[in-house]
């Protein structure tokens, strides 16, 4: 494993999964980062979920 | 005995089918009143779900507005309010008219309206004429620059496209354009760069042998060619007769409207016929015309998502990667929602592809269960409009749509078919 001083020495490439809001606050401090946009499936209400269940 | 799930496999396989089958071509001009069955004087229809003035958008009420002036019903446009809440103005969906309009739509009797014929089963569409970007009436502005246009548009471009029309006995092949135009960069919703340089060499030699002065040509002919928004209209319309066709399908799940008014979203699903399921419309991302921001934009308008409804636009994102360039993003997001998409989409289209993907179909037919089983909802590409009327055009963008309105039609479509 990489220990956090080897970590912070080097520079940093970063893998933002989510939240928008980090990928654009690591660019603006010129780091190098890709995003991709993922969200966890809406949580459906319990009615949608038996319905949806009946018809997939 | 078929179970329910058998019959949304068979319900979903033909309207999918019939919406890449349906043969939309350009079959003529007219005005709305004439043409449109249905189409009542002192009706004003307009793009997305149902609305009423006191929940119209900004841009909505401002191309209302302009529309009863345009038509001489009042030159005051503080009466406009009254006239509609009198019920002097009646309000209408677009889509329930078979039309389909850019932004907030906005198609009154005496506008010349774009006719599609679907020859394979037999619909007509419409669409209005575009005017270009900017300050126009589909982004809810109405001066007298927006009114002269208009005007000039019904005198002197509506002749001159009858007069091609006529003489284009066999039409112009609508699908064909937009499939070529996927292979040029357009993704046909907020590029069209290719397809009105293609439209325009079909229509091209009707045109200059049209009969009309030399300088009536060219006026039409730069007006249509200068602006890359041209076929964004006929398109729209093309995709119109295409959703038709998968339109009213029982037991299928396949979205067939999906648009936006500017104050609500809202779909229609096939097999639910012509019942709306809404939800607020968000406001899009993306690039904004200089002197505006975010602050100055109106939540998301238009019926311009039929595109997208079809498998083009925001879902063919990957086969044109300079519309970022207009929309705002990255050209890998472009290819990230196109890949996206197709995990809520019932097939890979037979005739439109992406050569970036290896020519693979663009994502085709939104089934609503896909949609709230992942929670991915459909990403559109979009303009954007300012949220006060009057204004026009602030810049381009794209939207992700709410899933609010997809779980309202699940829970109607358990009620209508008993599950």
């Amino acid at each position: 494993m990489l220990s956090s001083t080897k970590l912070l020495g080097e520079e940093l490439k970063v893998l933002n999964i989510g939240l928008e809001i980090f990928y654009r606050a690591l660019k603006d401090q010129g780091i190098r980062v890709v995003h991709v946009e993922w969200s966890p499936s809406a949580k459906l209400e319990e009615e949608l979920e038996e319905i949806l269940d009946k018809l997939t | 005995m078929s179970s329910i799930k058998d019959e949304i496999e068979e319900a979903n396989g033909k309207a999918v089918d019939r919406m890449m089958e349906a043969e939309p071509y350009w079959a003529g001009v007219g005005l709305a009143k004439d043409v449109i069955p249905g189409f009542k004087d002192h009706m004003l229809t307009h793009a997305g779900p149902p609305t009423t003035w006191n929940r119209a958008s900004g841009p909505l009420k401002g191309a209302i507005i302009g529309a009863a002036i345009y038509e001489g019903w009042t030159s005051d446009e503080d009466e406009v309010e009254r006239l509609v809440d009198k019920g002097d103005i009646v309000l209408a969906p677009n889509h329930e008219y078979g039309i389909a309009g850019p932004m907030a739509g906005v198609v009154s009797p005496n506008m010349p309206v774009i006719v599609v014929e679907d020859r394979k089963f037999g619909n007509r569409s419409y669409s209005n004429l575009n005017e270009g970007i900017g300050k126009v009436l589909r982004y809810g502005a109405y001066d007298e620059e927006v009114l002269s246009r208009l005007k000039w548009i019904r005198d002197d471009l509506y002749p001159a496209l009858r007069e091609i029309s006529r003489r284009l006995k066999d039409g112009v092949n609508l699908k064909g354009i937009m499939a070529q135009a996927l292979h040029m960069g357009d993704e046909c919703h907020n590029r069209h760069v290719a397809g009105t340089v293609l439209f325009m060499r079909e229509i091209a030699p009707a045109l200059f042998t049209s009969g009309l002065d030399e300088e009536e040509i060219m006026e039409v002919y730069g007006f249509l060619t200068k602006n890359n928004f041209t076929f964004l209209n006929f398109a729209m319309a093309a995709a119109k007769a295409m959703s038709m066709a998968a339109h009213d399908i029982k037991y299928s799940t396949i979205v067939s409207v999906l648009t936006r008014n500017g104050t609500d979203a809202g779909i229609w699903v096939s097999g639910l016929g012509d019942e709306w399921f809404t939800a607020p419309a968000p406001v899009p991302k993306g690039l904004y015309f200089p002197g505006y921001t975010d602050e100055d934009a109106n939540p998301d308008i238009g019926d311009s998502a039929i595109m997208e409804t079809v498998g083009l636009g925001g879902f063919a994102m990957a086969a044109a990667p300079a519309v970022v360039s207009w929309v705002g993003g990255t050209v890998d997001y472009a290819v990230e929602v196109t890949k996206r998409t197709y995990q809520i989409t019932y097939t890979k289209n037979r005739y439109f592809t992406i050569p970036y993907l290896s020519f693979q179909g663009t994502p085709t037919g939104i089934d609503m269960r896909k949609v709230l089983k992942t929670g991915i909802t459909p990403t559109i590409n979009t303009g954007i409009a300012h949220k006060n009327a009057g204004v026009g055009q602030i810049g381009a963008g794209y939207v992700t749509f709410p899933v609010e309105m997809f779980k309202k039609a699940l829970k109607r479509y358990a009620e209508v078919y008993g599950v």
